[in-house]
This record gives C-alpha cells, structure tokens and sequence, in this order.
C-alpha cells in the first residue's frame, strides 16, 4: 500500500470514528457535572473506612487492590520482555565499556553537569522515598515515588560514567528489588487469607487519618510497589544504556 | 464549551493514530502512540471532574468537601503505567527493528539489509 494511499484510507476511516466518537462524547453529562454515585460514595466513606486521607489510594491500594496487582505485572512483564529482547543477540558481542576499555576514552562530561548530578542524587532519592512512603497522605505513592527513586540512577549515569552506574547499582540489585516488590504485594495479599478474610483485604490495623503509620496495608503496599517500579526502571534504563555502550555488532568499528 | 474537554480528547486520539499510520520512521511512531493514549487520561478525568471540586485527599479539607472522583484517579493511574510499559517494549522492538534492517523506516522493515 503507497503512502498517499494509506493516509487516504486513514482519512476515511478518522472521519468516521471521529463523527462516532462525538456522537457519544456529546452524550456524556456536560462538562463539571459529576453524575456519580461511585466517586461520591467513596469520597464519603474512604476515610472513616480505611483511615487513608488520600481517597485515591485508598482506591487504588484496597478497594479496586487486586486490580493494581495486575497492574503490577503488567510492569513486572514488561521489564522482562525488554530485558528478553534486548540481550545479546547472536554475533553480538560484549565489551566493556570505554571507560573501563584501555585503549579508548569516553568523552568526559562537563563539570557543571557533573556537579549538579551528583548535587541531585541525595535529594531527589529522599524525594523518591517521601512520595513512595505518603502515598495514603498526599498525592503520590508507589509508582510516582518508584519512577523519581530510577531517576537518581540517571543522575548518577549523567554525571559520572556508565561504570559507576553499575557499580552503584548493579543488575542483581534491579533484578531483586524488582522482584521483592512483586512478591510483597501478594504476600500482603496473603496476610488477609492468613487472617482469615479475603485475598488483600485490609488486615492490619488502620490507626487514625492523617497519621504517617494509618491505613493499614495501603502504604505497605505502596513500598513494595515503589520497590518494583524503582527497580523495574533502573533494569529498563541499564538494558538500553547497555545497548549502546556495552554491546557491539559484528564488524562494527568502536 | 461544556464538551470541549471531551472535544479535545477525540482530537487527541484522533491525530495521534494519523501520526502512528504515516509514521516514517518507528520511535516517532511509538511517540504517536503515546500522543492518542494521552487522550484516555484527559477523557477519564473529565468524566470525573466535579465543578469546584478539590482534589479527593482529606487532610487539609473535612470529609463531605466536594471533591472529584478518586475512581477515575486510580484509573489514570494505571493507565499511564501501562503506557508507560508499552512504550519501553516498543521502544526495545524498534532497538532491534534497526539492527536487523538497518532502518527505521516502517516501509523498509520487510526487505532484508543490504
């Protein structure tokens, strides 16, 4: 099919979904009225129910938690499948990379980035873990705060070299923080079937709103979760880092 | 102007697949994909939103504050993980994509590199 053809046939095809689309979005209550019930009810029973100020956590962690833990693997297998397709592929080869090569020298980055890198690492890790540990507090939880928690390994990528990156955080360190994550979230899942109640029911006790240890399972879930998404991240980041500075193809000039 | 959120989400999805069909090249493609998901998070939250109403977190505000529905929250939320974790295995698809042609050019993909 020629270019000009297919977005000829696109054309087509987006005027009609589009004339469907707008037929049902204007069907829709207007704009700014709510026409409920479930998000009202929620907003008025959430924080007696479950002692979590954040009625969005309360949501995502205990009443729809099964849901996330899906959601979860959705992430877990995901990673997996970048690491699959991203190993070694036949004729590839692995070496080491320039800054450890002795024949070849990385080009250095410049000393402000340097600088302001390293500066950033300690705050933004403490950042990370405020968001993963308030999420039944404040706007945020388990995956914010895990994706802030990756992004300092970035930072220590930036401002530094690739083989500092691994040695401060080598693949193993990924690998088992991912995987604990994981694996937290449906233990405190089973914590309920030991209890006697249902599969991730919230068994611990609730405490009072408001308070940093409330909510019951809610932010222990959000620390597993914050576990696996930092970890599942700084597996993704390290597999492409990988693909350009560690592996070579066949005949190609380094 | 009561629908134009909803408007603007149909504009989204809309261009965001004319980007993905006449995409020359595999990374701006998986960008185009991003572009028409990030239409479901503004849908979803429009359908959520409460004139006046503040965000679902009690603990500056008293419970029975007229707020916006955590629901549709909770599912933006799991939305953008999900995009998130499509684009990383797109994205690692094309890193290989290019190995074995040599392109990123969708068109280019069947033929063998030279």
């Amino acid at each position: 099919m020629t270019p000009t053809l297919r977005r000829r046939v696109f054309l087509v095809a987006a005027v009609a979904a589009g004339a469907l689309l707008l037929w049902g979005l204007t069907g829709l209550p207007d704009y700014g009225v709510y026409a409920g019930p479930y998000g009202d009810v929620l907003n008025q029973v959430a924080v007696a129910e479950r002692k979590a100020a954040n009625v969005v956590a309360a949501v995502t962690f205990d009443y729809r938690g099964i849901d996330t833990m899906g959601e979860e693997f959705i992430l877990f297998a995901a990673v997996i499948g970048v690491a699959i397709l991203l190993r070694a592929q036949r004729g590839e080869t692995e070496q080491p990379p320039d800054e450890d090569a002795a024949d070849r020298h990385a080009p250095a980055t410049s000393n402000a980035v340097r600088v302001v890198g390293l500066a950033l690492v300690g705050p933004v890790v403490l950042f990370g873990i405020y968001v993963v540990t308030h999420g039944h507090l404040s706007p945020g939880g388990g995956f914010q705060g895990g994706v802030v928690l990756a992004t300092a390994a970035l930072l220590v990528y930036l401002s530094g070299e690739y083989v500092t990156l691994r040695r401060v955080s080598p693949e193993v360190v990924g690998d088992l923080a991912e995987s604990t994550g994981a694996a937290g979230y449906v233990g405190v899942g089973l914590l309920g079937v030991a209890a006697g109640a249902t599969f991730l029911a919230n068994v611990l006790p609730l405490g009072e709103p408001g308070a940093l240890l409330s909510a019951g399972t809610i932010p222990v879930l959000n620390l597993a979760v914050g576990l696996e998404v930092a970890g599942g991240f700084v597996l993704l980041l390290s597999e492409f880092l990988e693909q350009t500075l560690v592996i070579r193809r066949p005949g190609e000039v380094t | 102007m009561s629908h134009l959120p909803y408007v603007v989400a149909a504009w989204l999805l809309l261009v965001g697949l004319y980007g993905v069909v006449t995409s020359r090249n595999l990374v701006h493609a998986i960008i185009c994909l991003s572009v028409a998901q990030s239409s479901t998070y503004i849908l979803l939250l429009s359908v959520g939103f409460e004139r006046g109403g503040t965000a679902p977190i009690f603990l500056d505000v008293p419970v029975g504050t007229k707020a916006v529905d955590p629901v549709v929250g909770a599912l933006a939320l799991t939305d953008i993980v999900v995009g998130a974790t499509v684009s990383a295995l797109l994205l690692a698809l094309a890193v290989q994509a290019y190995k074995h042609h040599g392109s990123l050019d969708p068109e280019r993909l069947g033929r063998e590199q030279d």
